[in-house]
This record gives structure tokens, sequence and C-alpha cells, in this order.
């Protein structure tokens, strides 16, 4: 089977500057987190992430799960092209891209991956027919914006359901609106893989769900999808759960062996 | 860049401005008043230049004017049969420098003296001028009605004046003065012309004042010399006072303009030979215009660079603006990043809006750096009105000055201060630019 994405023992520390002796070591941080001082030459270093490798293949549907702190963003980063890896590969669609300049790591963005936040994240002073064109200003070449292009993101738009709200801006819409005109305008570059995180984070639970149901259709298409959440529910979309904690993999599982065996919860701990 | 990529940016940036309505218009108000200052001043300053070269011009770009000048009491005088003080220009200085400088062309004696003119119960205070026909066409004087002086009037010694265009009006009201005789000491002259209205010329440094040809009698020069000679008395608390010159001034035409500056230096040598004191002075006008033409320029790069720097003021407002729409943006930036933007667009984006904002300003500046001719008139008319007394006789120079000069925008510096307004939008709009752009995405989307 193709793989969409693969990560191969990734690493990620923040360098936080020089310790200072007399400041404890951040109490509510997981101590493992913190190496000992003598082998970072006397600098805090953070390691988010301490040797990660996955493979993600080819319309996928991964749900990422664990503790706060545990690493879940930081690795929805990297493979988001956000940020590269302090050690290991990132490859994309067969191509490394843990080494890319920032010009080449923008184009893979806007080309190969959509993105949806928590807090949606729309231009507020922009409508949703505005917000929806916004990647479409960024693809190589700038080509100007025509006829197709404005046909497509109608579609877009019509497609999460705000056919008729094309004009409103984002503080005329509620939550799930939002959440849906960000789906759109993930989608109008038609992207091989969607970064969701925290997709459902600020919704109820109701809308969560017509969130996660475009999100499946999305994965029916053929479109891989990787999500972080805590929620179990919400994980249960997903065809796999993957649990992290302390900056590594602790648990891989499907969805339906969890239903089977756990009574529909994955333990994280 | 694409023409559509670009018009997009720039909609992109307008858009940016219109949602901060009375912040942006404020920002620009400084770039406004920069470049409207600098055309202002610059169109000052030419104003003023381009007056002083209109009256240095009048005096002819080809002629050598040499006048005589008393020497400063106490310095040796010559001192003839009579003991009167003899000093300035000789009709020999004359005949010597047509003779021998082959670059002039022309050359006009000229002998003054201040004179009361009469008719019948009027009187005027006139300056009575000696001179030769050729004296018409090099000040530029225009004939009324009648003629000039002419050659033939020269051979006769014809006791005949030609009246300035204002002593004909106070001695001549109603009448007409043609063929009329005023008197002058005790002679009397027929008046055969009367010239049109002429505007006084500039005082230039102390050797050549101010001439205002309005209070003006001409005769022929043999006609002066004849009549009232080359020794004049001059009053004083004891007794009289003589002193003796031949002619007052000598004005010289020469062919070409590349000639005047070396006639000049041999014009000086020639007379400077066989004069023992220094009882004259050459003025050369196209000296004066060269002069005046320095002069110009260094006005205007002072007042260029005073009105510069209120432009420079105006492009930190901006920065700072710009500055506090980053930090106010920093979402919108990690956002557009996330979506595919290089860091290169992000700076296009903020460097734009910095351009279309000092760029409005400037357009605007010169609309109203367009109407500093107007705004100049009102001030000088609330001036002249209100503050400065203007009643005859009270103006001075420099007010006389202002209240003629003319400020002229020049085009140049139209697109000048244009060019430099977007020059500042782009030097002070670069920083906050590229702040904007090295900020990391994920930390700009994580602020709230
Ligand atoms: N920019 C950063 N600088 C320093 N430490 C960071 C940074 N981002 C994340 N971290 C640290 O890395 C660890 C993992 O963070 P994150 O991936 O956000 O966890 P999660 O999303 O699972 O809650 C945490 O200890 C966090 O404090
Ligand atoms: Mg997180």
């Amino acid at each position: 089977m193709k793989l969409a994405a693969r990560v191969e023992n990734v690493t990620k520390t923040y360098d936080l500057g020089p310790a200072l002796l007399e400041q404890p070591l951040g109490g509510s941080k997981q101590d493992l987190n913190y190496a000992p001082m003598n082998a970072d030459h006397g600098r805090i270093l953070v390691r988010a992430l301490r040797g990660v490798s996955l493979d993600f293949p080819e319309g996928d549907f991964v749900a990422i799960m664990g503790a706060s702190g545990s690493g879940k963003s930081t690795l929805l980063n990297l493979l988001g092209g956000l940020d590269r890896p302090s050690t290991g590969k990132y490859i994309l669609d067969g191509i490394d891209v843990s080494q890319m300049s920032d010009a080449e790591l923008s184009h893979v963005r806007n080309q190969k991956l959509g993105f949806i936040f928590q807090s949606y994240n729309l231009i507020p002073q922009y409508t949703v027919l505005e917000n929806i064109e916004v990647p479409l200003h960024y693809r190589l070449g700038y080509p100007a914006i025509g006829p197709k292009e404005q046909a497509r993101c109608l579609a877009m738009a019509q497609k999460v359901g705000l056919g008729e709200r094309l004009d409103h801006r984002p503080f005329q819409l509620s939550g799930g609106q939002q959440q849906r005109v960000a789906i759109a305008r993930a989608l109008v570059n038609d992207p091989e893989i969607i970064l969701a995180d925290e997709p459902t984070g600020n919704l109820d639970s109701s809308t969560s769900n017509e969130i996660m149901e475009m999100l499946k259709s999305l994965n029916q298409e053929g479109r891989t999808i990787i999500m972080v959440t805590h929620e179990p529910d919400i994980a249960n979309w997903a065809r796999r759960q993957i649990v992290m904690r302390d900056g590594v993999v602790f648990k891989e599982v499907l969805t339906e062996e969890v239903l089977a065996r756990h009574g529909g919860v994955l333990s994280v701990h | 860049m694409s023409i559509s990529r670009l018009v997009r940016i720039v909609q992109l940036g307008l858009k940016s401005l219109m949602l901060h309505k009375l912040r942006s218009g404020l920002t620009m108000l400084g770039i406004v008043f920069g470049v409207f200052s600098v055309i202002a001043m610059l169109a000052i300053g030419e104003g003023a230049s381009a007056q002083a070269q209109k009256q240095i011009v009048a005096l002819g770009a080809t002629n050598i004017i040499i006048r005589s000048v008393k020497p400063v009491e106490g310095s040796s005088t010559d001192q003839n049969a009579a003991g009167s003080a003899r000093y300035g220009l000789t009709r020999t200085d004359f005949k010597r420098l047509q003779k021998t400088i082959s670059t002039i062309t022309n050359a006009i004696p000229v002998r003054e003296l201040p004179r009361e003119a009469r008719y019948l119960k009027k009187a005027m205070n006139c300056r009575l001028v000696g001179c030769t026909a050729d004296y018409q066409d090099v000040n530029h004087l225009k004939i009324n009605k009648g003629r000039f002086i002419s050659d033939a009037d020269q051979d006769t010694r014809a006791n005949v004046v030609v009246l300035a265009h204002e002593v004909a009006m106070e001695l001549f009201p109603v009448e007409e003065p043609l063929g009329k005789a005023i008197q002058i000491d005790s002679i009397f002259y027929t008046v055969i012309g009367v010239t049109n209205e002429r505007t006084a010329s500039a005082g230039i440094g102390g050797s050549l004042a101010a001439q205002d040809y309005n209070k003006d009698l001409y005769v022929p020069i043999n006609t002066f010399r004849s009549r009232i000679g080359d020794e004049i008395f001059i009053p004083k608390q004891r007794g009289m006072d003589s002193e003796y010159l031949e002619l007052s001034q000598i004005t010289l035409t020469v062919r070409e303009a590349k000639d005047v500056l070396r006639t000049a230096d041999v014009v000086r040598g020639t007379i400077e030979r066989f004069h023992t004191q220094k009882d004259f002075a050459v003025v050369v006008p196209l000296e004066l215009l060269k002069q005046a033409d320095q002069l110009r320029q260094i006005f205007n790069i002072v007042l260029g660079s005073i009105a510069a720097i209120s432009l420079v003021v105006g492009g930190i407002g901006i920065m700072n603006i710009m500055l506090a729409t980053v930090t106010e943006r920093t979402r919108e930036i990690g956002i557009r990043r996330a979506l595919g933007a290089k860091q290169r667009d992000i700076i296009e984006q903020f460097l734009t809006e910095t351009v279309v904002l000092s760029g409005t300003g400037g357009f605007l500046g010169i609309g109203l750096g367009l109407l500093t001719p107007i705004t100049f008139r009102t001030i000088r008319w609330f001036t002249l009105n209100f503050i400065l007394d203007t009643r005859p006789g009270q103006l001075s120079e420099t007010s006389r000055m202002f209240s003629e000069m003319e400020p002229a925008v020049a085009i140049w510096s139209l697109p000048l201060a244009f060019g430099i307004s977007v020059g500042i939008g782009i030097i002070f709009g670069l920083y906050p630019a590229r702040a904007a752009a090295r900020l990391d995405p994920i930390e700009a989307l994580r602020h709230v």
C-alpha cells in the first residue's frame, strides 16, 4: 500500500536557553522531558519528541491521543510542515521534506496539506468566500483567481453546507459553521492529507458529530486524515488510534479492537 | 510579479487599511504634510529666485555696467583748480573702452543727477538722465507717445526731454505733454516723448542701487554737458561744496554671452590703469545671474532638507503604526503561513500596505502642494493687510519683494516628493514587514 506520509525516528528538542540553577525545573512538567543538566551543557532542553516512527498509508484515518504535554501537537506540527524535526526524517508523498527551505515547505503546506484548528483560525475581516480563497493566493507562480477557481470555492462552501452564507463574516457564524468554513478552506487546493488539531475541542457534542461526519466522508473520498484529540468518543471515529506518552509512541491500536476490548474507551495511561 | 498579483496585493493592502480608517488617515497625514512642505518650500524658493533672476536679466545678460563711485570721505581725492572733488568715470575712459575692446558692440555714456522738474505750478523731484539713443533699447524702455532722444538731438545739443510715465502723470494730469516745455533749474526743455510704465530693477549690492525708472527725465548727454556741465554744486551748512564728475555710468554691450566675463576683466584692467583711486565699480549681470543661481540651489537644498525632515517624521509614524499592526495581526500571519504563505509573501503584504499608505499620503500631499500659490497668496494677504504697515512709503524693500513674489511649483518637485514618500514607506515599512515574516508560524497561531 502506498504511504501518504512516514516519520522515521523523529525527535524534537526545544532549547529554552541557559539554565538558571536557582530556578525550579518546571514542577508541573514531567521529569522525563528534562534530561540531566550536565548532559545538556548547562542549557534547558525540552525533549518534546524522543524518537517517533510512524507510517500513514494513503486513505488512513488516524487519531493521535495522549495526556497533555505528551507531544501530540508537536508531532502534528511536524506532519503539517509548520516545523522541522531536530533529527530524523519526514517523508511526505515519497519526498523527504525534513530539510526543506521555508519557501519549499510553504509550497508543500499549500498544495499537499490542509489544516483544521481547534479555534477555527479564520481571518476575521474576510467573508466566508474570501476565507475559503486564501490558500489560492499562495499557489506556485501566483496564478490569477479566475472563474474556475471561484466556482471551486463556491462548490466547497456548498459542500460544507454554507452555500447561503457566502458573504457572512466569521463573527456572524456559530462555532460549528466556522469550523465548516475552515474545512472548506482546507479542501480548496485539493490536499492529500488533512491535519486536524482538536477540531471539536470548542464544539458541543452534536456539532462535534456533524464535523466528524464531514471528516469521515472526506476520508471515504480517499483523503488521509490525521487528527489530534483527547476525547475517546471523537477518537473512535478514526480507523486507528495512536497514544503518545512523554514524547514517544506508547500504543497503536485499531478502533475496532478498542471498541471490542475496552468497552469503547482506550486507556491512555 | 504579474499584474493580477500586484492588483490583488494592493487590494489586500487597501482592505486592511480601510479596516482602521481613522488610524490609517492619521498616519497618512504625516506624509501628506511632509510632501506638501517639500513642494511648498521648493515653490517658494523657486519663486524668490525667479523674481531675482527676472530683475537681473532685465539688466541684460550681455551687458557690463560700470558705475562711478564716490570714494569714501578722507581718502585722497584729486582736486582741480577750483578745489572741487573730482572722481569717477571720464569721457576719456568711455572712448578708450569703446575703441580698444573689440568684443564690445555698443557703449552708452550716462550722467545722472537728482533734479526738480517744473511745469506751471507743478513740481516733482526727478532723476535727470543724460544719455544716448541706445539707452532706450538697453534698458528695455517702451515709448508710449512721441519718440526717444535721437542722434540728431545729440549733435544739435537740442533742449529736448523724454518723460518717464510717472513724471508725465504728475506734471500733465490732463494736458497733452508733447510739445510743452518743462523747466529744470533755469532752463526749459521741450517734451518729445513719454515712456511706458516700467518695473523697477533690483538693487544689487552697494554699487548698483535699485532703479526706479518711473521718475526719470531723459535728455541728450551732450545737452546735459552744455547746460549743466560736469561740476555740481551742493549746498552745505556753510557755503557750497562742489564735485566734478564726467559720467555716472557706462553701459557696455558685449557681442556674445561667452565673452562677457573675459571682457569684464579687460574692462576692469583698462580703467584701473588710469585711475589712482577706487572710484568705480564694475557690475556684471551675468556674474550676478550665476551667483543667484548658486544661491537658488543652496536655498532649494536647505529648504528641501528641512521639509524632508517632516517626511522622515511621517515615516516614523508609519513604522510605529505598522509595528502595532503586525502585533495585532500576529494570528492572521500564522494562519496565512499555515495555508502556504512564504516569508516573502508576508513581507510583500505588509510592505504593500505601508507603500499604499505613504503613496496615498504622497498623492494627497501633491494635491495640497499644487495649492501652494493660493495658500501663499492668502497668507500674504493677511500679512500685508493686518500685520505689516503698508501705508504708501512704509513698504520696505523686503516687504515689497514679498508682495511681488509669486511661488512657482516646480514640476520636478512633484515626482521627487512622491518618490521620497514612497521610498520612506519602503524604508520604514521594511522592518515591521520583516518582523512579521520572521514570526514562527506555530507561535503566531497560538497568539491570542
Ligand atoms: N515552542 C516550544 N518551546 C518550548 N517547549 C515547547 C514548545 N512547544 C511545546 N513545548 C513542550 O513540548 C512538550 C510537548 O508539547 P505539545 O506537543 O504541545 O503537547 P500536547 O499537544 O500533547 O499537549 C511540552 O512539554 C511542551 O511544554
Ligand atoms: Mg496540544
